[in-house]
């Protein structure tokens, strides 16, 4: 919006005689402004969606049953509610997942940066993003028929359902999104350190690790938190992957469920509208949107503590 | 800058397709020259065999979901569907929630199944379970988590358990037949509607344990193995003239239908489903890998659709 007035031209020449109302222009500006506000509404909409049968949800069942609660049979007689398994069980996924994701992002970006020829880096981008463009379905069925038999035959004593393999196959899905987030920051690191660093007798591997990465570090922080994020919220993988089983575990060999997972299988299982158990899936909902904002204003927070600022 | 008028009306026409087709896949209902049916996972593949063949003899599209037989009577008693497929009977709850909305049926039974307990294909210890020692395993609040626990004989391989998921008819038939009371479960098993969950799980965990009905099992022969079933009078294993003899007792059960009666009078393709439907259902039931139902519970059905239709 920072033309104000389209009649004015160049400095010194003369306004148009009669304002001509553009209504193309005004067409345009009308759709943009309703593609902006789409996404607004949208996301108003969910946070009421949520809100109300959530809210209904909790008149039933007291918050602090719901939060401090360790065993979740929602859909059982006779029902319980703490959310506590489901809450363990995508922290435990996303964590990991983050650990794997992150590194091997980093590690790509690193080389995307400061060591790759244009030769090698003009294979591994189309193919990180083929990686990015793998449908989670995919991912998912990946992860159980042959993660998991992999990791059984080199000995690791998983079970069929189990969070290990749901999270290495998530990592290896987030590594894209880490690594070009990260790449974008190292390459707006400014080459004067780069030079400063090897005039002062540094090696690649120095300038690289001691001078490119803490200079982009909040864009290295920050697209950490987004993969953790988007961990968080990721559905098909666990669901096909980590079971249905919600139990307060922390090994990752063992069978898990999701919040979003159980938001998915319960979703899909035809609970009746307007019942406790169709409530229990918004109340699901509006605790793991409660976490993925927070993470997000986390993020924030880190990437304005950490952010290095260069003229 | 000057607009290029061509492209904005373009785009505006797109705008307002998309729009369009956004709002007019609103009302998913069988109306049009197709049925809609919904229900029970362990009924779905007999109604989708059915529908398929229907189709091939120049029928109309039957679309069949699978949301469990709970879930199938909710979507019915909403009138979203034509067909409601259970693997137990109606309940009195559902009935009036069916009739409050004004909506009256036809049952038929379609096929028997011998609800089938599968164990994966490397357990060697057992062949043969009773019903106490599945209630043992099954009951609230159940601490039975290794094979040792069920019997002394048995290895200490960790049990882990799959099963139906609350809202499937198999798993209130299962409760009922087993544990004694409908719905009346342990939860801290694997539970999901879809029963090739149950098929991986089972397939994939040497010390696995799960339930689901007996096409599942037939389907899947060579990664599983069922167990027989002492109900009291011996150890019976599921198959097709146990089930149709009751013999393969508690968990040999009839599969039915619901017909919506409105449809059902009102729409010719629908009559013409369920008779092909009954008319065939031998033939489908064995395609199927159900139990057929016996030559004289086919003839009373018969009997019932005769009396609906005249």
């Amino acid at each position: 919006m920072s033309a104000q007035d389209p009649t004015l031209g160049q400095a010194g020449t003369l306004a148009l005689p009669r304002r001509r109302i553009r209504w193309g222009e005004k067409l345009v500006q009308g759709i943009l402004f309703l593609a902006a506000a789409v996404s607004v509404l949208t996301t108003v909409g969910i946070v009421v969606s949520l809100l109300v049968p959530a809210g209904e949800f909790f008149r039933e069942v007291s918050p602090w049953d719901f939060l401090t609660g360790t065993t979740w049979a929602p859909l059982f007689e006779p029902a319980q509610f703490g959310v506590l398994p489901l809450v363990v069980g995508t922290f435990v996924i996303s964590l990991l997942s983050a650990l794997v994701a992150f590194p091997l992002g980093v590690g790509v970006a690193i080389y995307l940066s400061e060591y790759a020829r244009p030769r090698a880096a003009s294979v591994l981008k189309p193919a990180l993003e083929i990686l990015a463009a793998i449908p989670t379905v995919v991912l998912g069925y990946f992860a159980l028929t042959f993660v998991t038999p992999l990791l059984r035959d080199l000995g690791v004593q998983v079970e069929i359902f189990n969070a290990l393999s749901a999270s290495l196959v998530l990592g290896v899905m987030l590594i894209p999104t880490v690594a070009s987030l990260s790449e974008d920051a190292m390459a707006a690191v400014p080459r004067d350190l780069r030079q400063g660093g090897y005039a002062l007798g540094a090696d690649k591997l120095q300038v690289s690790t001691r001078i490119v990465v803490p200079a982009a570090i909040s864009g290295i922080i920050a697209a950490f938190v987004l993969a953790f994020a988007r961990a968080v919220g990721e559905t098909m993988i666990v669901l096909i992957a980590a079971g249905q089983l919600p139990q307060i575990t922390f090994d990752p060999r063992e069978t898990i469920e999701t919040m979003t997972a159980f938001i998915g299988a319960t979703g899909n299982g035809d609970v009746p509208t307007g019942s406790i158990e169709y409530k229990t899936i918004f109340a699901v909902g509006l605790t793991l949107f409660a976490i993925t904002y927070a993470i997000n204003l986390l993020s924030i927070r880190l990437v304005r503590r950490f952010r290095e600022v260069y003229e | 800058m000057r607009l290029n008028r061509p492209i904005t009306v373009a785009a505006l026409a797109a705008m307002l397709v998309l729009a369009t087709a956004a709002c007019g896949g609103g009302d998913g209902r069988g109306s049009g020259g197709t049925i809609t049916a919904d229900g029970s996972s362990t009924v779905g593949p007999f109604t989708t065999k059915a529908a398929e063949d229907f189709k091939a003899q120049g029928g109309v599209d039957v679309t069949v979901g699978i949301s469990g037989t709970g879930g199938g009577f909710e979507r019915f008693c909403r009138d979203e569907t034509d067909i409601s497929n259970a693997s137990r009977p109606i309940k009195d709850e559902e009935a009036a929630i069916c009739a409050d909305a004004g909506i009256d049926y036809l049952e038929l039974t379609v096929a028997t199944d011998a609800l089938t307990n599968v164990v994966n294909p490397e357990n060697d210890w057992v062949d043969c379970l009773t019903v106490d020692q599945l209630k043992a395993i099954w009951e609230p609040g159940s601490k039975v988590d290794s094979w040792r626990d069920v019997d002394e004989s048995y290895p200490d391989v960790p049990l882990r358990l799959y099963g139906a998921g609350t809202d499937s008819g198999t798993f209130d038939y299962f409760t009922d037949a087993i544990v004694g009371e409908e719905g009346a479960s342990r939860t801290d098993y694997n539970a999901s509607e879809d029963d090739n969950v149950t098929v991986q799980g089972v397939a994939g965990e040497r010390g696995g344990l799960g339930y689901f009905g007996f096409s599942y099992f037939e389907e899947n022969q060579d990664r599983l193995q069922a167990l027989e079933i002492d109900g009291g009078s011996g150890c019976v294993a599921p198959s097709v003239a146990t089930a149709q003899d009751g013999t393969y007792a508690p968990l040999s059960r009839p599969l039915f239908v619901y017909v919506k009666r409105s449809s059902f009078d009102d729409d010719e393709n629908v009559r013409d489903f369920v008779a092909y439907m009954l008319d065939n259902g031998q033939t489908i039931a064995e395609e199927a890998r159900f139990v057929p139902l016996s030559d004289a519970r086919l003839a009373e059905e018969q009997a019932k659709l005769e009396d609906a239709t005249s």
